[in-house]
């Protein structure tokens, strides 16, 4: 066979990008960029199991000063208060206005408060003022230590003979498992305030069955179990904000990385420890109530 | 533990084989120094070159990846945690940006090592805080603001005070007069040189302002960047008087001193 001779009208050749990558080189490279991940991954958790451990030693051995106890439990609880609650009471309504239809349908829907008040109690009030929180006070935190650790503030605390971690963490922590139980509250009560107003004023339930029914529904247990949750909640978004804060990058962009990751990992954590301690939780509930506690 | 020879001391500080490498990079290689004390040593060299790693080994905020760095008798890296923070306390850090903490006023600021370090009442930290602030030229009325409503200069020196306070053995200073015009670069020199008179400190200053080298320290050390240098040579390229810069030997120290941009400028448009 003779080579062809190439003209001005053979089609224009490919650009050689060189041999085309055999299966084994590929599956090589995507076993290196996966393996690494994963290698990052575990370096990454071993790092904030040691920052937790460092910070639960200090709290166990010092606590802090009053006077930085208060000005965090300010910031993090008193000023947390208004947007949990505004919040909660949102998601009372909302839920109400979801509900409704599908009650009415059946001609239940004096049962509604059931619902609302149980699904706010049990799930969504303590979800929600871990949202909020880790929204609020999460990536606040991570912006304020990592401006802290760029402008060489946290290298100043440890030249002082001052350990950042006892000085700076343990009171955010504190501050967060201790309050957030109060907002859970919050959030629960004015869910539940905003569910009723909602069904009785809009929806005209009646008012008396909706109340009755409603205190039949939930249980101390639903309540406790939502707090108990919280306070696993509160842990997680003060340990993985300060971690965020105190690895932070150079610069804004550093800073601004800081503070969304502090939000982003703290909100995943929230909700894979809501599942597993919602697996814990009902196993405890239904060795409790066997027969568990219907809803209608 | 042998026990401490007399000339060892006269030493505050001992740096022996110091290594320091980030992210498999090499910053220091076989540092080996020896501070005296009361000595003022200027440490000297382009950005980049180590000299504020090595400036933050000496405090033990960075921890070398080979080599020791001794304080008075006593390996840093040998000390657990609470002795390391108890030896800090006889440090005084002066760092770059002043470091100051934003969320507290100029005299919590000041208060901060003695609250953390010394049992002292109200009126004692009171009384403490106000002469630290007038022996760095600060009026009473500053101690109510805040770090971001001050200048760079008076944020600086709001940072000596804090570094002094407890009237340390050693005073770290990282770049103390950069980003400052020329006379309040001249009102730090002079704070630095007051400093040494009213105690018997020990100074470490990094810099790469001359004019602080050659006005405030007894002696210079001068560092060059690892990348720059062939594997057997030696990081300090200078260290005697600052009198002595201008004529020293090697030709890279010389043209430091002078500010000549040199072979630097064929290189980047080599590399562009």
């Amino acid at each position: 066979m003779s080579l062809s001779v190439s003209t001005t009208n053979d089609p224009p050749r490919q650009p050689n990008h060189g041999p085309t990558p055999s299966v084994r080189d590929m599956l090589y490279a995507w076993v290196v960029q996966w393996g690494s991940a994963v290698v990052a991954g575990i370096e990454t958790t071993g790092d904030i199991a040691l920052f937790a451990w460092r910070m639960l030693t200090w709290l166990f051995t010092r606590l802090p000063q009053r006077g930085t106890l208060l000005v965090n439990f300010y910031q993090i609880g008193v000023l947390s208060l208004p947007v949990v609650a505004l919040t909660g009471t949102f998601i009372g309504m909302v839920l109400a206005v979801q509900s409704y239809y599908q009650f009415h349908a059946i001609g239940l829907e004096s049962h509604l408060g059931v619902v609302i008040n149980t699904s706010l109690v049990r799930e969504l009030g303590p979800v929600l003022a871990a949202t909020m929180l880790a929204g609020r006070v999460g990536s606040a935190m991570a912006a304020v230590l990592g401006t802290m650790r760029v402008t060489e503030q946290i290298d100043a605390l440890t030249a002082m003979g001052a350990d950042p971690i006892h000085y700076l963490v343990v009171p955010r922590f504190l501050a967060c498992i201790l309050l957030i139980p109060a907002l859970t509250i919050m959030a629960d009560f004015m869910g539940i305030v905003g569910g009723y107003f909602y069904s009785v004023i809009v929806l005209e339930i009646d008012h008396a069955s909706y109340l009755s029914h409603s205190r039949d529904g939930v249980v101390g247990f639903d309540l406790f179990s939502g707090i108990f949750k919280s306070v696993f909640f509160g842990a997680v978004i003060a340990v993985i904000s300060c971690y965020q804060g105190f690895h932070c990058k150079p610069g804004a962009e550093g800073v601004g990385t800081a503070a969304t990751a502090a939000f982003v990992y703290s909100f995943v954590m929230i909700l894979a420890i809501d599942l597993v301690l919602n697996i814990i939780l009902d196993k405890i509930y239904f060795a409790m109530y066997p027969a568990g506690v219907s809803i209608l | 533990m042998t026990a401490p020879t007399p000339d060892d001391t006269k030493q505050l500080l001992q740096v022996s084989g110091l290594h320091v490498d980030f992210d498999g990079q090499e910053i220091l290689r076989g540092i080996d120094l020896t501070i005296a004390r009361g000595e003022t040593v200027a440490i000297i060299g382009e950005s980049g070159c180590g000299k504020t790693v090595l400036m933050k080994s000496l405090v033990g905020l960075i921890t070398p990846t080979d080599g020791t760095v001794v304080f008075d008798g006593e390996n840093l890296a040998r000390l657990s945690p609470a002795e390391l923070s108890d030896r800090r306390r006889r440090v005084g850090f002066v760092f770059q940006n002043a470091a100051l903490f934003d969320s507290m006023t100029i005299f919590d600021n000041v208060a901060f090592p003695i609250r953390q370090s010394t049992d002292a009442d109200d009126d004692e930290i009171h009384r403490r805080v106000m002469k630290h602030l007038s022996e760095v030229g600060l009026p009473e009325r500053v101690a109510e603001k805040r770090p971001s409503e001050l200048s760079g200069g008076m944020r600086k020196r709001v940072g000596i005070a804090r570094a002094i306070i407890l009237q340390p053995e050693l005073v770290v200073y990282d770049e103390p007069t950069t980003g400052l015009d020329p006379i309040m670069s001249d009102v730090i020199n002079e704070l630095m040189l007051d400093v040494r008179r009213r105690y018997p400190v020990t100074s470490v200053i990094v810099t790469h302002d001359m004019r602080t080298a050659q006005k405030v320290a007894d002696r210079v050390l001068m560092f060059y960047p690892r990348t720059r240098l062939s594997p057997d040579e030696h990081q300090i390229l200078y260290d005697g008087p600052p009198q002595g810069l201008e004529s020293a030997a090697d030709q890279r120290v010389r043209q430091f001193v002078r500010g000549e941009a040199g072979e630097r400028m064929t290189e980047m448009s080599e590399s562009t």
